[in-house]
């Protein structure tokens, strides 16, 4: 004999599953078709399955004449800078706006929220502006420059919430124990912001890697990333299976960080991360 | 390794502050001593041993440690061992890690490292606690660590603001014999920070009283209470019960309980003050004897507190638990004289007679 669990209303059974099948369905239902289409030359309306199955956009998106490999290079090449900028001079910011009394704290605070607040339209045509004047159009370095306030505000906001949760006192004892200010912070503080650190690079890295308007306006079709590669081919060739292979590709960086950062942060104290401070 | 600190004439005021911190505070910390800064909350005692590791820079004065000035240098250079209240142990570092910190920081070989954290680790009795995480302890056993680790790297002075406050009371004597322990164990130079003039005396072989931002007195502690240096010292320390104004000159002092034989430099008008526990009841000295009665008497389970009246004075004192006596008795009260001591009235009034 089993022992007798008792029963639950079959509502209640299925409410989970249920939700969690729906908002599955809600965030990965637009993927499906893409990875569909992909693999097909041959699907017309109002068939819901394609005629035929085929490589031939996969052919064209990575083949010898494709600018994907490239376009993935730069994107990488951009995102790493950026990321690795973003998140240094977030953690400095962070550690001033969250250990020490600034005057117009919140204003600041305000102000690292205007890339999430201000039309990125009107930034990107002003930014443009600025960076020909500047001699940094249609190139690299002013790609990343133009990317970074906006990762460096991500980065920032959520630093200053993981350095609240560090003790400043830590810092000085260590000084005193013969430690420069650099080392400090190394071995103190440092080793604490870890988790933060790893999700502030991410996120850094993923505005920049999903960036269209200031690379297109700045880059001035010089400097071709995955999402303008993805942009040129969907408007340009009408060719739906390579976009398909191509946004596909352009989706597996931030599902592979994800998953990595998921990993690395497993088992720390996610208050740590200073979300939803 | 281990030298003497010498504070001179150190001025602090923070900015935008008031007041000043600290007031021309002049110290000396002979090499290898003890020395107890004792001061009420707000006295600027903190921001003194800060100043001395480097964290607060002075607006005034000069911090010199063996001889050399050494406001210049970062706190990293300036060698030496710090305790706060809280233990303040890096999280992420085992305990033995953490004792080493200071040895990492110096570029120690490692086999010396090893020995010297095992030689610590046995001086605080946490021998087996080696490669637990400071989260583990007990607040007394991180304090035990933190000890540990200031003294690690032999430095040449060991500072500590009221490093046992945050612990009970019975801990608390327990981590004072073992900071005697550590400290004829090490030799090494000690500063000590607190608003215990218990845990003061019980600690340091002098006291600093920093009342107000100056050094009031600087004396070994039975001195302290014996000779306080002014009325405010007295009062913190608990002597102000009985303070008699009078007048003083060579060898004598005349109050309304007579013309008192005692030792003192003071001159003219002053207070007469002597501490509850040491007057003597019913003793027939030669000098220095009065005859009083017996007004109150409050039995507090290790004494009594009485109240007598002598010449239209009240005077506090305290006894032996069993001492028979009761409010109406005439009795004899000695005040003898190395007891005694004379301090200046103050300038602003108040009554001469205070209740503790």
């Amino acid at each position: 004999m089993t022992a007798r669990t008792p029963r639950r209303p079959l509502g209640a059974v299925l409410a989970r599953p249920t939700v969690l099948v729906l908002a599955a369905l809600w965030v990965a239902g637009p993927l499906l078709p893409l990875a569909v289409q992909a693999f097909t030359d041959q699907w017309f309306y109002p068939d819901l399955w394609p005629a035929r199955w085929s490589l031939a956009g996969w052919r064209q998106a990575v083949g010898r004449q494709s600018r994907l490999t490239e376009a993935v290079a730069t994107s990488i090449g951009i995102g790493a800078a950026v990321a690795a900028l973003a998140a240094a001079l977030g953690t400095a910011a962070g550690r001033a706006l969250a250990w020490h009394r600034l005057p117009g704290r919140r204003l600041i605070e305000l102000v690292l929220l205007a890339p999430v607040l201000v039309p990125p339209f009107a930034v990107a045509m002003g930014a443009q502006i600025v960076y020909l004047r500047a001699g940094l159009a249609d190139s690299v370095t002013g790609v990343i420059l133009a990317q970074l306030p906006a990762a460096t505000a991500y980065a920032t906001l959520l630093m200053s919430g993981v350095w609240a949760g560090v003790d400043p006192a830590l810092e000085r004892q260590a000084r005193t124990l013969g430690a420069t200010p650099w080392r400090a912070f190394r071995e103190t503080s440092l080793p604490q912001l870890r988790g933060g650190l790893t999700v502030a690079t991410m996120f850094a890295f993923l505005i920049s890697w999903s960036d269209y308007l200031l690379t297109l306006l700045i880059g001035g079709g010089v400097v071709t990333t995955v999402p303008l590669l993805l942009f040129a081919t969907a408007a340009g060739s009408g060719n739906q299976a390579a976009t398909a292979a191509i946004a596909l590709v352009a989706i597996v960086p931030p599902l592979l960080l994800t998953a990595l950062a998921a990993r690395q942060l497993a088992g720390r104290d996610t208050a740590l991360l200073g979300v939803g401070r | 390794m281990t030298s003497d600190i010498i504070l001179d004439n150190l001025d602090h005021t923070y900015p935008e502050a008031a007041a000043p911190t600290l007031r021309q505070v002049a110290l000396h910390v002979p090499a290898g001593t003890r020395t107890a800064i004792l001061g009420p909350s707000g006295s600027g005692k903190s921001t003194l041993l800060s100043i001395i590791a480097g964290l607060t820079t002075p607006t005034g004065g000069d911090v010199r440690l063996a001889g050399r000035s050494v406001l210049r240098q970062p706190p990293h250079r300036r060698d030496l061992g710090v305790v706060l209240q809280r233990p303040l142990l890096f999280p992420h570092l085992t305990v033995a890690e953490n004792i080493a910190f200071g040895l990492r920081m110096r570029r120690t070989d490692r086999a010396v490292v090893r020995r010297r954290v095992a030689e610590l680790l046995d001086a605080v009795a946490l021998p087996a606690y080696a490669d637990r995480r400071s989260t583990e302890l007990s607040g007394g056993q991180q304090q035990r660590v933190a000890l540990a680790r200031a003294l690690a790297a032999r430095p040449a002075v060991l500072l500590l603001d009221e490093p046992f406050s945050a612990l009970d009371p019975q801990l608390r004597g327990d981590m004072r014999a073992l900071l005697a322990e550590l400290h004829r164990r090490e030799g090494t130079t000690t500063l000590f920070v607190t608003h215990d003039r218990d845990e003061a005396t019980d600690v340091a072989d002098h006291v600093a009283v920093l009342l107000d931002g100056h050094v009031a007195q600087h004396a070994p502690p039975a001195q302290l209470f014996r000779r306080p240096a002014s009325l405010a010292v007295a009062r913190f320390l608990g002597g102000a019960a009985n303070a008699i104004p009078g007048t003083a000159r060579a060898g004598r002092f005349d109050c309304p309980l007579g013309s008192l034989h005692l030792d003192t430099n003071h001159q003219g008008p002053g207070l007469l003050l002597i501490r509850p526990e040491a007057i003597v009841v019913a003793e027939h000295d030669a000098v220095n004897v009065i005859p009083a009665a017996i007004t109150a008497v409050t039995d507090r389970g290790t004494h009594l507190d009485v109240r007598a009246t002598s010449a239209g004075l009240t005077l506090h004192l305290t006894t032996g638990p069993a001492t028979p006596l009761r409010p109406g008795d005439e009795t004899i009260l000695w005040l003898p004289p190395t007891q005694l001591s004379v301090v200046a009235a103050q300038h602003q009034q108040r009554p001469a007679s205070q209740q503790r």
